[in-house]
């Protein structure tokens, strides 16, 4: 199978799951239980109120041009009104999204900057190193990230008051504050992250050293070093790039407490305010665009695998 | 039943693991059945007296921004927490179970068809899927459940399949069939019993985050509904008392922690015990 045939049919499958979430994201709002209308209008649900919100969304009109004319919407970035606002969704989204990317694209560095060199030393170390990471594997993968974000804050905002517990300023606004504030919810995210990045790294490398071109390469004389980085760690690349694609859906997933946690305006917490609010728009674009960056980094990390080790590209056509 | 082996069997770590994380969680379980038997104090009595009252021998996990007494929250809300966690695995591997068990017997069309179905649900990232159901069902326990079990369904699915594809190679299958046993029996007294194992290790694994996705959801709110305490809403209360409270926090989530544990551990034995050849990865 050609490496052109491979990208062409990742990227259908992709466009197949944007297609397959849209008709979730768009079924959303019909499918609330009795009339969704009078449940967001609440106490204003008058008659008229109820006929003229129902005019604006839509719902008057038959389901499929209801979503022919939402996706046709979409593609001109016309993606609805904020029922309690009234402002154009597509400002809202374009305010709160800086914030989840930025908040999500730090954990996952910072996870990948501790978990791979800590994954090689708990492959290669001695017994006191495999069982301290195997500690951190264990707490890393079980404690809530929103009670350990709790706990960060009780630490460095309540007892050493070094950093702020909650609060935002944009990265435009002051580069260094805006570090300041992300740095707890960018730890609490990357804390759990890294023992998966660890635990897939160790289990890579444990994998690779233990094949016949490795026993080669020492019987060959190389240094342990150098078989470690540049050929163990190297073949190790496509299981790490992969648990990476996996995990930014956990990210994300974590992303919408840790935003409430830490009063973080992203798009997670747009989420959650619009469904106390049941502002049902605003929850459809926020969850269209999370699923939608979780759908476009599955599909980047895939083709950089394909490209990584063809024979997972091969793998993955079958 | 293949794979079933006794405690005997196994190795030292397997056993260790299981014996455990088992002792741990059927502690937890105890305390969650008999919490109005355990519980020293009402979950929801108040005292204005006891506001925010540091952990003393009368209350040993102190008393919250009402006057509550935490570890008799904490004994309720581990109730509601387990609960939901074990209903809604419990839920999800009974519609797991026989539509796997039909994709891998019968394969061909019936197999794509299942699968199909089960990729949309995976399209989505875990807890934003939950939040998108509550959405539409509305906040509460017995919502959060079905949420939780509608996102691992695809996982218990796509275990048993693959395991029943192992099993469905066996020739005893074979050798039934050639003998005039119908699918219906087939599948009953052969397939079935023998294919369960790794979806017993996926299952006990996933009720571990299953746990954590019931605090996450009662944290923002979404979860279990006041004045019923669970762990995730007690750290929500106590969030703005933090520094002057920290008890608040800090017991509730523990417990999380340790029921987290006892389920990964518990899922680890089984796997090392049931499943040797790691299908449920």
């Amino acid at each position: 199978m050609s490496a052109l045939g491979f990208i062409v049919r990742r990227i259908g499958a992709a466009i197949l799951s944007l297609f397959a979430m849209s008709i979730l994201v768009f079924l959303i709002i019909r499918l609330v239980p009795g009339d969704p209308v009078r449940t967001m209008l609440g106490f204003r649900a008058t008659d008229e109120n109820v006929a003229r919100l129902q005019h604006e969304l839509g719902l008057d009109q038959p389901m499929l041009s209801q979503y022919m004319s939402w996706i046709a919407g979409l593609f001109r970035g016309d993606l609805g009104q904020d029922i309690v606002s009234h402002a154009p969704l597509s400002e809202l989204l374009l305010q709160r999204l800086p914030v989840t990317l930025e908040l999500a694209g730090l954990s996952m560095t910072l996870a990948v900057l501790f978990g791979v060199p800590l994954g090689v030393l708990a492959a290669s170390g001695g017994p006191w190193s495999k069982r301290l990471t195997e500690g951190f594997v264990v707490l890393g993968i079980s404690i809530p990230d929103f009670w350990l974000g709790i706990m960060l804050v009780l630490v460095f905002s309540g007892i050493l008051v070094v950093l702020p517990p909650t609060g935002y300023v944009p990265f435009a606004q002051s580069p260094l504050e805006n570090l300041r504030y992300m740095a707890l919810p960018v730890l609490t995210l990357a804390i759990g992250e890294a023992a998966y990045v660890l635990r897939t790294t160790r289990g890579a490398v444990i994998n690779v050293m233990g094949r016949p071109f490795v026993t080669f390469l020492r019987a060959k004389g190389i240094s342990p070093r150098r078989i470690l980085f540049g050929h163990a760690l190297r073949n190790a690349g496509p299981s790490i790039v992969t648990v990476v694609g996996i995990q930014v859906g956990v990210l994300l997933g974590g992303a919408i407490i840790v935003e409430t946690l830490f009063a973080l305006p992203g798009v997670g917490r747009l989420v959650v305010t619009g469904i106390n609010q049941r502002n049902y728009p605003v929850v459809q674009v926020g969850v269209l665009a999370i699923a939608t960056i979780f759908i476009v980094v599955s599909l980047i990390t895939d083709l950089i695998v394909g490209w990584l080790d063809p024979r997972v590209a091969d793998g993955m056509m079958q | 039943m293949t794979g079933m082996a006794t405690l005997s069997g196994v190795n030292d770590r397997a056993r260790r693991q299981i014996i455990g994380g088992g002792a741990v969680l059927g502690t937890l379980i105890l305390v969650a059945v008999f919490a109005p038997v355990l519980a020293p104090y009402d979950p929801e009595s108040m005292s204005v007296r006891e506001v925010m009252g540091a952990p003393s021998l009368a209350h040993p996990f102190g008393s919250d921004v009402l006057g509550r007494d935490v570890l008799s929250r904490v004994m309720y809300g581990l109730r509601s927490s387990l609960a939901v966690a074990i209903s809604a695995i419990v839920s999800s591997f009974i519609v797991a179970v026989p539509i796997g068990v039909l994709a891998g017997y019968f394969g061909a069309w019936v197999d794509s068809v299942i699968s199909r179905m089960l990729d949309m649900i995976l399209v989505f990232p875990a807890m934003l899927l939950a939040i998108t159901l509550i959405a539409i069902l509305g906040p509460g326990a017995s919502v959060a459940a079905i949420a939780i079990a509608v996102i691992y369904l695809p996982i218990l699915a796509r275990v048993t399949r693959a395991s029943t594809l192992v099993v469905v190679r066996q020739d005893y299958i074979s050798g039934s069939r050639a003998r005039g046993a119908s699918h219906l029996r087939v599948l009953w007294t052969h397939v079935l019993p023998n294919s369960l194992g790794p979806v017993v290790v996926q299952a006990s694994v996933l009720s571990a985050f299953a746990m954590q996705l019931e605090a996450g959801l009662s944290f923002l709110g979404l979860g279990v509904q006041p004045p019923n305490p669970s762990l995730g809403s007690m750290l929500a209360d106590g969030r703005d008392v933090l520094n002057q409270a920290p008890w608040i926090e800090i017991f509730p989530g523990l417990t999380i922690m340790v029921a987290v544990l006892a389920f990964s551990f518990l899922g680890e034995g089984l796997r090392r015990a049931l499943d040797p050849k790691g299908v449920a990865e």
